[in-house]
């Protein structure tokens, strides 16, 4: 998947391209479990998930109970990704 | 030794896992499928996680666990459909005395609550299902069928 969320970036800013795993519920309402996303150069996971909460209808509703990972530890969503970031989006855990 | 499992946990094996001579207390814990939550009845859970994060994150807490005290840890969860009564996960830790073990089973039971990727989906008595949010309600709304009239 693509985001057309950022307005076109200049010719010399690299773009991002990331691996997105879903979980939970979130994977349910997307009906898949990963996607691609990329945006234009610097990026973070708060606009990673915002692009594929964009891709479904009322999906917005789910931001304030999501928490992250990139590349298997967990952060923030202010915090930078890369290209090549294998960044997680994590419905509210339960385990135990 | 990889902290999920989609087999049936062994309290003994894990026990076997931590205990040696020099250690004389061994904690452990074990969390078990109720059949509540919320008031409704609950006939079976499915467990899923994000794997290899999870495997992390267990490694991670073990570790922590084993630097903060004087202690050797096991740690297993399930994943995969489980029926009430099963243990869906189970902690052993052992040290020199009771109250690292203690501590340290307590230490890790709570972050792996708090930190390790893993959903449940519970499936009701009435044939629904929802996807168990911890963050939803206060504990307090957590009662038994028989405590008391289901709103």
């Amino acid at each position: 998947m693509s985001s057309s969320s950022h307005s076109t970036p200049p010719a010399s800013a690299a773009s991002i391209t990331v691996e997105v795993l879903v979980f939970a519920k979130l994977a349910e309402l997307l009906g898949q479990t990963s996607l691609r996303v990329t945006l234009p150069a610097p990026t973070t996971v708060g606009d990673v998930r915002d692009a594929v909460l964009a891709s479904g209808p009322g999906l917005e509703r789910l931001t304030p109970a999501l928490a992250f990972a990139v590349n298997r530890a967990h952060t923030t969503a202010d915090a930078p990704v890369v290209d090549g970031d294998e960044v997680a989006l994590l419905p509210p855990l339960a385990g135990g | 030794m990889p902290c999920l499992t989609s087999s049936p946990l062994d309290l003994d094996r894990l026990v076997a896992r931590v205990v040696s001579p020099e250690r004389g207390g061994v904690a452990t814990f074990t969390g078990v499928v109720r059949n509540h939550h919320d008031g409704r009845s609950v006939l079976r859970l499915e467990y899923s996680a994000y794997d290899a994060m999870a495997e992390a994150e267990c490694a991670r807490i073990v570790s922590e666990a084993e630097r903060q005290w004087p202690v050797r840890v096991a740690l297993e969860h399930r994943t995969g459909h489980l029926e009430v009564g099963d243990a869906a996960v189970m902690i052993a830790a052992a040290g020199a005395h009771r109250q690292e073990a203690f501590d340290a089973c307590r230490y890790v039971i709570e972050e792996v609550k708090r930190r390790v990727p893993i959903w449940k989906r519970e499936h009701f008595a009435d044939g629904t299902m929802s996807w168990v949010d911890p963050t939803a309600r206060p504990k307090a709304a957590d009662v038994a069928p028989s405590d008391g009239p289901v709103p």
